[in-house]
């Protein structure tokens, strides 16, 4: 459902990422690995349009979505969460996920000044997505608890819910599972495969190797911006040439 | 809107419809009423920099630019006053379209600097164009408000209720904007344009929206301004009062609705009873201003507000939920808003 | 052909002025990573220590300098412990209305000690040369002559001590300087201490020409503003270069187009440049 084709973007004379294809099938997880500064989170703005790309297409459910803006993306249908997740520490965990369906609304500023039935029916609409999106990610029992004060898993979590509220079709995630404990991993997993069970297509980046091996359909490998692999977490686990890209980012200098 | 709060807005407006009576004097009438020609401006300038994260150092050019609409077509063109007043929030805003398309692509300590900058070329203007301005010598004689339906509008308490009007209707529409999508919407560029791209948020065009309509309020502010004191000078343009405003917005709350209220009606009644600070407010301000940027970011309003949710947050959390312990370790390294 | 030579030497002698400021402003910049509104300030108060050493202690000139470089340079090491390193991790809306409260502070504080009156700051460099036709007052040429010496020095104490290089290092990149086990604090009150001496002693150099007032900061910050984001944030070069710049461009802009609007020069090429290239002319050192 997701096509690239040679998908490249240069900053200056620095390529960070050089002719990646590749094809991920709807309803499947895939995991991006690769060393550090092999270009993945390049690659993920490439995808959502947070970066324009220097060449290459990108082709969405067949439609060609190659340099649009990130709104515009994200409106397609292609969510995403960030290594960090900036949230309104003051506000409670439901009054941050509101905004996430925003972008399936259409109230304007007069809707708001008039307070027309569009305006109340949607914002009933937002804030059902946004129970919903909690319920899916097992916390709506901190509905009412002020962002600032959950834990790094829950906020993980509540990320996740913040992206499945667009209502996207595609889910982005920049490690899911950093800075949380093997056993919030494993949660995280769990709460992953829901996500491909309810008919998402998921694509992460991550470093938990275990994790991905349990988790993912397909593994995509880029090293030094070039994708050096793709298979099953079997063929890869067995790909010489990505054991030489891991064993060979240990032996070099950082 | 909770039950407490709609007791604290109303309590608020019997006051603001009794003061004239708890007043005395027309002094603390002019007092009030400046007040809140300098709330709605900052109730504006809240939208844009509280709620969007963009400080725009340019407010009180913009604030200016509806004085000066008002002034200008009154003066020299004969138009009347309720007329030009209508215009001076639309050209405050029609300028703010230009001023925003420009600017708010801009980085935010940028953005800042480029509406410092804006702001002077406003001001630098307004006291050069002889011309059109005045110059220094700034527009005397404006003509009050014209009367119909037998109010008075040169009368004090007549003045003070015409300016109260417009407070109340400029906070009921900031009101509904900031607790509906749109206010959400713009939060969510505070908290981060990337994420808030991630969601599907077209930035430029609500950070636009945001923009125009805080320079709109401060349009506006500026056309009551010009027909309440009647003569305007360029340093109305100029960036100290923005400044004044900053501080109100810090001190009652940046980012609440009350807080930027609270504050500019709070600081210059409380200037005007410390007689001896009107001169030196600054040298106490300045510091007050430091230490409330380090102490209690959140402006009183903001404090207050924050604490309580937390209490209904605790109130209404299931036992068996994260400890205190995981909430103070998440907080440490949070952003606050 | 005089003339244009005259507002060469205006122009050097305003790009003086504007470099000592904006090389405060833009090591500043690398530590805080925002704009630091009350360098203005900082500028004032070095006008009117020197003012007071002169007039009240009847210090020389070069003490009085001397003096106010000092005098800043402690107010400005204060201002970093007391109020922006304690800010380090609040968002950047804090620290720019924190640096406000700052310049609020130090403005009005000087206005209520001397007022808001105008005040003479005498030098002893009364004289005027004259050659060619180009008419050289001594002051102006003075200020060339110290703003030079001073950027030549700073110049050799950030590329030859180990020091300086920390603090080009922080000013370009924080964290990777931290993570090569930097004391930040140590470099950081350093740098704040720098800057408040390059602006304390612009202000008493260009004081006998321009008057000590308590807003004389301001358009003098606002351009420092301009210049170090068209000369790149952080960057040293960038702001020895701008300065002379929007110096050069006051100058020839005051006399061939108009005195009146001559302000606006350095506001409207900000707006420009930004209006074509919103991430400034250098992307080195950009945020």
């Amino acid at each position: 459902m997701l096509e690239l084709t040679s998908l490249t973007k240069c900053f200056g004379g620095l390529t960070a990422v050089n002719g990646i294809s590749a094809r991920f099938e709807r309803g499947t997880i895939n995991a991006i690995i690769g060393p550090n500064g092999a270009g993945k989170t390049t690659f993920f703005n490439l995808v959502s349009g947070a970066l324009c790309p220097t060449s290459g297409r990108i082709v969405l459910d067949g439609r060609d979505v190659t340099g649009l803006r990130a709104d515009q993306v994200a409106r397609l249908g292609v969510a995403r969460t960030f290594q960090s997740t900036t949230l309104f520490d003051g506000a409670s965990v439901l009054d941050n996920l509101i905004v996430g369906h925003r972008l399936r609304t259409r109230s304007t500023l007069l809707d708001v000044v008039l307070g027309t039935r569009r305006l109340r029916d949607e914002e009933r609409a937002a804030r059902a997505k946004a129970r919903e999106a909690l319920d899916f990610v097992g916390l709506a029992h901190l509905e009412a608890r002020l962002a600032g004060d959950i834990s790094q898993e829950q906020r993980k979590r509540v990320a996740f819910a913040l992206a499945l509220a667009t209502d996207p079709v595609l889910v982005l995630l920049d490690e899911p599972a950093g800075g949380v404990n093997p056993e919030e991993t494993a949660g995280l997993a769990d709460l992953i495969r829901k996500m491909k069970a309810s008919g998402l297509t998921v694509c992460l980046i991550e470093h938990k190797m275990d994790m991905i091996m349990n988790l993912a359909d397909r593994i995509l490998v880029l090293n030094y911006g070039e994708r050096i692999a793709e298979g099953t977490p079997a063929e890869i686990r067995a790909n010489p040439v990505v054991i030489e890209a891991y064993l060979g980012s240990e032996h070099a200098a950082t | 809107m909770s039950r407490h709060e709609r007791y604290g807005w109303s309590a608020l407006l019997l006051l603001a419809l009794a003061f004239p009576w708890l007043a005395g004097n027309d002094y603390h009438l002019t007092v009030m009423s400046t007040a809140y020609i300098y709330a709605i401006a900052t109730v504006g300038l809240n939208l844009i920099t509280g709620y969007t994260g963009q400080f725009n150092l340019a407010h009180s050019g913009f604030m200016a630019v509806g004085a000066y609409t008002v002034g200008i077509l009154t003066v020299d063109h004969g138009m009347p006053f309720w007329a030009a007043f209508a215009l001076s929030g639309p050209v405050a805003a029609l300028l703010g379209y230009f001023v925003g398309l420009v600017s708010l692509r801009l980085k935010t300590h940028f953005f800042s600097i480029f509406t410092l900058c804006v702001g002077y070329i406003m001001f630098l203007l307004i006291e050069k164009w002889e011309g059109l301005t005045h110059g220094t010598t700034g527009i005397v004689g404006i003509p009050a408000p014209e009367s119909f339906a037998g109010l008075d509008f040169s009368e004090p308490r007549t003045q003070y209720y015409m300016v109260l009007l417009f407070l109340a209707a400029s906070l009921w529409i900031m009101h509904r904007i900031v607790r509906s999508l749109l206010g959400r919407t713009f939060i969510a560029i505070r908290n981060g344009d990337e994420l808030a791209q991630a969601l599907g948020i077209d930035l430029m065009r609500n950070k636009l929206l945001a923009f125009m309509l805080s320079v709109f309020f401060a349009g506006m502010a500026g056309g009551l301004y010009a027909g309440y004191v009647r003569f305007i000078g360029p340093g109305i343009a100029a960036v100290e009062q923005t400044f004044d405003m900053t501080m109100y917005m810090l001190i009652g709350g940046i980012g609440t609705l009350a807080g930027p209220l609270l504050g500019a009606i709070g600081v210059p009644w409380l200037t005007q009873y410390l007689q001896f600070l009107q001169d030196y407010r600054f040298v106490v301000f300045g510091p007050v201003l430091v230490l409330l940027v380090i102490f209690l970011p959140h402006g009183v309003v903001g404090t207050w507000l924050l604490r309580r949710r937390r209490r209904d947050a605790e109130r209404a959390a299931q036992p068996g939920s994260a400890t205190p312990q995981a909430g103070a370790r998440a907080r440490k390294g949070t952003r606050h808003a | 052909m005089e003339l244009f030579l005259q507002q060469v030497l205006n122009g050097l002698t305003l790009g003086g002025v504007y470099c000592l400021v904006a090389l405060g402003l833009t090591l500043v910049y690398g530590i805080l990573h925002v704009p630091n509104f009350a360098h203005g300030a900082f500028y004032m108060a070095g006008a009117y220590v020197a003012f007071f050493l002169v007039t009240r202690l009847g210090f020389g000139y070069w003490a009085a300098l001397a003096g106010a470089a000092a005098a800043v340079a402690l107010i400005s090491v204060l201002s970093e412990r007391l109020v922006f390193y304690p800010l380090r991790n609040a968002p950047y809306l804090h620290h720019m209305i924190a640096s406000i409260g700052i310049l609020l502070f130090l403005e009005s504080g000087a206005q209520a000690i001397w007022g808001a009156d105008f005040h003479r700051m005498d030098t002893p460099y009364n004289g005027i040369l004259s050659f060619g036709g180009v008419i050289l007052p001594a002051q102006r040429l003075l200020i060339i002559g110290a703003a030079f010496l001073l950027v030549a020095l700073l110049q050799l104490f950030l590329k030859k001590t180990v020091t300086g290089a920390t603090i080009v290092a922080l000013a370009q990149n924080r964290e990777g300087a931290a993570l090569v086990g930097i004391d930040a604090n140590r470099v950081a009150m350093l740098t704040f201490a720098i800057a408040g001496a390059l602006a304390g002693m612009a202000a008493v150099l260009y004081a006998p020409i321009n008057l000590v007032y308590t807003s004389m900061g301001h358009l003098v910050i606002t351009k420092a503003f301009v210049i170090i984001v068209l000369g790149g944030m952080g960057s040293v070069p960038g702001a020895i270069v701008g300065g002379l710049i929007i110096g050069f461009a006051e100058a020839f802009g005051a006399f061939y187009i108009s005195t009146d609007y001559k302000d606006i020069i350095a506001f409207a090429l900000l707006v420009l440049i930004l209006s074509l290239r919103p991430q400034g002319l250098f992307q080195k050192g950009a945020h």
